[in-house]
C-alpha cells in the first residue's frame, strides 16, 4: 500500500494524541505504511486566522518544506487540511512557495476524505454499539465540501446507529481564538449546539474536527450532561476484538 | 480598546445569556429558512443565477464611474436632479435644506438602511418636521424608539404579544393580538400620514443606468405610496447599487426576493425616473437622488476589497449567521450587522474603532455559503483582521503572545517543551482545583469550558515510543 505522512494538527499533539492514535490504529487496519514527520509542529492557522499573517507565513514556509516530499498527507482535522489547502496559496501569494503550496495542498487530505475518496474505503471493520450524530465541522463542511463522507463511514461501522441532530451544519462556537476572545458568544454557540445533540437521543456527537469536539466536549461536560464527544477516528479505531476485551475505554472516558 | 468594542462586548454577553431571545429569532429564521430553501428550487438552477448576478454586480461595480453618470443623465433629461453627496452630512443638508425651502412638515419614508446610515431622521426631527416610517417593521421599531434589529426584517426580535401591547399603546384604536386586526391598525395610521405628507423619501435597491430609473421593492406597498402621493420624492441610494440593464432586474430581482424572503418575487417591484411628466396623471412633482459615498470610493479603491459592493443588502448572510443569532442585531451598534455589517462596518467607520466586528467571528463560512452574489464574506473578515495587525492597532498582550508562539512552532524541540510545559501547567492548576478562576492562566476557556485534562504524554512521545505501536 502506498505510503502515507501523518499530519499531527499541534493541539491534537499536545492535548488529544488519541486522536491521532486512532487514526495511526485504523490506517494500519488498512495496511498503509505510515510515517510521522518529527519536525512538523503547526500549520499556522492560529496566526493567520488572527491576522497575523507575516509570523504565519515562516510557519506555513516551514509546513511545506516537510510535507513537500511526502506522496499524501492525512490530519484529522479538516480545519488544518483547510489551511493549507485552501489557506496557504492565499497566504503564500506572491512568495516563491506559492507554487509549492498549491501542489503540496493536493495531496493533504482530510482523514475521512482520504478514506472515502482516495483509499476508497467505506467499511474499515469497525464495530461501535452506540447511537451516534455527526455534527458537521465548518471547515471540513464548507471549505473542504465534505459531508457525506463520514455518515458513510459511520453507516458501515458494526452496532452503531446514526442519528441526525437538528442544526448539524450550525457552527459549534469554536472558532480558535474567538472561543477565549469572545467567550461568552463562543459559549452560547456551544450551548445551542449541545443542547441539539442533546435533543437527537444522541450517545455520542462525532465529527472531524478534534477542536469542535474539544468545545463541544467543555460545554457538555459544563452542562452534566450524559452526551459524549468522540473523533470519527475513536470511533472508526475500535473492533468487536477490543471492545470484547475491554482493550480500551470508549471515547475520552478517560478524561472524565 | 474602542468604546464601540466595549459596548459590544457588555451587549453580547448579555444576549447571549437571553434564551427568551434566542427561541424568538430560532424560531424567525427557521421560518425564513423554510421559505428561502423553497424559493431557491424554484430557480432551475439557483447557482447559475447566483453567477449571473455576481456578474452583473462585478461589471456594474468595476464601472461604477460610466453608469453612474450614464444614470444621472438618464434621470435629469427626465427632469429630476442627482446630487452627489460625499458623506453623511453632505446628503443630510441637501434633504433637510430642501425640506426647509418647499416648507415640509411630514415626511413619509420607505426602508431605506441609507438614511439609518446617514442618521436622516434624527436631522429632520430636529428641524420641526415630522418623520414617519412606512414599512411596518420600521413602523414598529420607530414607535419603540429603536434602530432596525434587521435590514430586512426590523423587527425580528419582537413577538407579537410585544407587538400588540406597543400598538394598544401608541395606536390606541386597538386592543389585540389578532396579527390582521394590528396591521390594519398600522395601515389605518399610515395611510393618514401617507396623503398628509409633503415629501416621500426611499431608498433604492437598484438603480438603472440605462433606463435613468430606480427599482425599489416592498412588500406592503408603502414604497408605492412613498414614491407616489406626496408631492416631492427624494430617493436615497448609496452609489454601489447601480446596475448597467433594465433586463438585468430579470434576475437580480428574484434572487433578491428568494435571499431575502424566499418569495419568487417581492409583492410590489416599481421604477421611477422622474417628476410627473406632461403625459401622466400621477407622480411627484419633484424628484430628486441623492448619491451617497461615504467611504464607497474607498472601498472601490481597495482591489482586493473591492467585491464587498456587490452587496445587494438581502439579509441572507446575516440570517446564515450563528454569532448573529447569539448576539442578536442590536448588540453591534451599527447600521449594517452581521457578516455584511461585520465586513463592512470597519471599511467605511475605521478599523481602529470596528475592528473587533471583524474578530467577532467563528469564521465558520456559513455568511459566505449563501450570499447570493457570492461575496467571499469571511476571507473580507480575514483580511480586515490582517489589515489591523499591520497597522499595528492590536493589544500588546497579543502581539507577544504570537511572538512566543512563533518562537515555540519555527522549533520542534522548543514546540515540544513548550507542550509539555503548557500540559504540566495545566495539570497542576487541575489538581489545585483552580480551573477557571483568575488564578488559571488558561481562564479565557475554563471559565466557559469543563476543563480538558492534559494527557501525560504527546502523540509525538508516544509515537517515539513504540512507533505509533500501541
Amino acid at each position: 500500500m502506498a505510503k502515507v505522512a501523518l499530519f499531527i494538527p499541534c493541539f491534537v499533539d499536545q492535548l488529544t494524541p488519541e486522536v491521532g492514535l486512532d487514526m495511526v490504529r485504523v490506517l494500519r487496519r488498512l495496511e498503509f505504511e505510515l510515517e510521522f514527520p518529527q519536525e512538523q509542529t503547526c500549520c499556522g492557522q492560529p496566526a493567520f486566522n488572527t491576522g497575523y499573517w507575516n509570523d504565519a507565513r515562516p510557519v506555513a514556509e516551514r509546513f511545506l518544506q516537510i510535507f513537500r516530499s511526502a506522496e499524501q498527507v492525512v490530519c484529522p482535522s479538516g480545519s488544518c487540511t483547510t489551511m493549507v489547502r485552501n489557506f496557504y496559496p492565499e497566504l503564500l501569494a506572491g512568495t516563491p512557495w506559492h507554487e509549492e503550496a498549491i501542489k503540496v495542498g493536493k495531496r493533504v487530505f482530510e482523514f475521512s476524505e482520504f478514506l472515502v475518496k482516495v483509499a476508497n474505503v467505506k467499511d474499515v471493520g469497525a464495530s461501535f454499539p452506540h447511537r451516534v450524530a455527526v455534527h458537521d465541522s465548518c471547515h471540513a463542511l464548507r471549505e473542504l465540501h465534505l459531508k457525506p463522507e463520514s455518515r458513510e463511514l459511520l453507516r458501515h461501522v458494526r452496532g452503531l446507529e446514526l442519528v441526525e441532530m437538528p442544526y448539524s451544519e450550525d457552527c459549534c462556537g469554536f472558532g480558535g481564538t474567538f472561543a477565549t476572545k469572545f467567550g461568552a458568544i463562543s459559549a452560547a454557540m456551544g450551548d445551542a449546539k449541545a443542547g441539539y445533540a442533546e435533543s437527537c437521543g444522541a450517545e455520542y456527537v462525532t465529527a472531524t474536527d478534534p477542536s469542535c469536539l474539544l468545545h463541544i466536549d467543555g460545554i457538555l461536560r459544563r452542562r452534566k450532561s450524559t452526551v459524549r464527544t468522540i473523533h470519527l477516528a475513536g470511533i472508526l479505531a475500535q473492533t468487536a476484538s477490543a471492545a470484547e476485551r475491554g482493550a480500551r475505554p470508549a471515547a475520552r472516558e478517560s478524561a472524565r | 480598546m474602542s468604546n464601540a468594542a466595549h459596548e459590544f462586548l457588555r451587549s453580547a454577553a448579555e444576549k447571549s445569556a437571553d434564551l427568551a431571545h434566542r427561541q424568538i429569532i430560532r424560531r424567525g429564521i427557521d421560518s425564513y429558512n423554510a421559505a428561502n430553501e423553497r424559493g431557491r428550487s424554484r430557480f432551475l438552477d439557483w447557482e447559475a443565477a447566483r453567477l449571473r448576478c455576481q456578474e452583473i454586480k462585478w461589471e456594474a461595480v468595476n464601472n461604477l464611474d460610466r453608469y453612474l453618470l450614464e444614470f444621472e443623465q438618464r434621470v435629469k433629461d427626465r427632469g429630476g436632479h442627482v446630487f452627489w453627496a460625499e458623506n453623511s452630512k453632505e446628503a443630510r443638508q441637501y434633504i433637510a435644506d430642501l425640506a426647509t425651502a418647499r416648507g415640509v412638515r411630514k415626511v413619509v419614508k420607505s426602508k431605506s438602511m441609507v438614511s439609518e446610515e446617514i442618521h436622516l431622521g434624527p436631522a429632520l426631527e430636529k428641524l420641526g418636521i415630522k418623520v414617519v416610517e412606512t414599512d411596518l417593521g420600521e413602523y414598529i421599531v420607530q414607535l419603540r424608539n429603536e434602530t432596525p434589529y434587521h435590514i430586512v426584517t426590523p423587527a425580528m426580535h419582537l413577538n407579537r404579544t410585544q407587538i400588540a401591547a406597543l400598538f394598544k399603546e401608541k395606536l390606541g384604536d386597538v386592543d389585540t393580538d389578532d396579527p390582521q386586526q394590528l396591521v390594519a391598525a398600522a395601515r389605518r395610521a399610515l395611510r393618514r400620514d401617507f396623503f398628509s405628507a409633503e415629501m416621500g423619501i426611499s431608498g433604492a435597491n437598484f438603480l438603472v443606468a440605462d433606463a435613468g430609473m430606480i427599482a425599489l421593492t416592498t412588500n406592503e406597498g408603502n414604497g408605492r405610496l412613498c414614491t407616489s402621493v406626496p408631492r416631492i420624492h427624494v430617493v436615497l441610494s448609496g452609489i454601489e447599487k447601480v446596475i448597467p440593464r433594465l433586463q438585468d432586474l430579470a434576475t437580480l430581482w428574484p434572487v433578491l426576493a428568494t435571499a431575502g424572503t424566499g418569495q419568487p418575487i417581492t409583492c410590489y417591484s416599481t421604477l421611477a425616473g422622474g417628476p410627473r411628466q406632461p403625459n401622466e396623471v400621477d407622480g411627484p412633482e419633484e424628484f430628486h437622488v441623492v448619491l451617497v459615498d461615504n467611504g464607497r470610493s474607498e472601498l472601490l479603491a481597495n482591489v482586493e476589497e473591492r467585491e464587498v459592493l456587490h452587496c445587494i443588502r438581502c439579509g441572507a448572510c446575516i440570517n446564515a449567521c450563528p454569532v448573529f443569532r447569539t448576539v442578536g442585531g442590536h448588540s453591534y451598534g451599527t447600521t449594517y450587522m452581521g457578516p455584511i455589517g461585520s465586513v463592512l462596518t470597519p471599511r467605511l467607520r475605521g478599523l481602529n474603532e470596528f475592528q473587533h466586528l471583524s474578530y467577532a467571528s467563528s469564521l465558520c463560512g456559513a455568511c459566505t455559503d449563501v450570499c447570493p452574489v457570492k461575496i467571499n464574506l469571511h476571507h473580507h473578515l480575514l483580511h480586515n483582521r490582517r489589515d489591523a495587525v499591520n497597522a499595528s492597532d492590536r493589544p500588546w498582550s497579543e502581539r507577544i503572545g504570537f511572538m512566543l508562539w512563533r518562537w515555540a512552532v519555527e522549533d520542534s524541540r522548543r514546540f515540544r517543551a513548550a507542550g509539555w510545559l503548557v500540559r504540566l501547567g495545566m495539570r497542576v492548576v487541575h489538581r489545585l482545583r483552580l480551573d477557571g478562576t483568575v488564578l488559571d492562566p488558561a481562564r479565557p476557556w475554563n471559565k466557559n469550558h469543563a476543563a480538558p485534562l492534559a494527557p501525560a504524554k504527546s502523540f509525538r512521545a508516544l509515537w517515539g515510543k513504540h512507533n505509533g505501536n500501541n
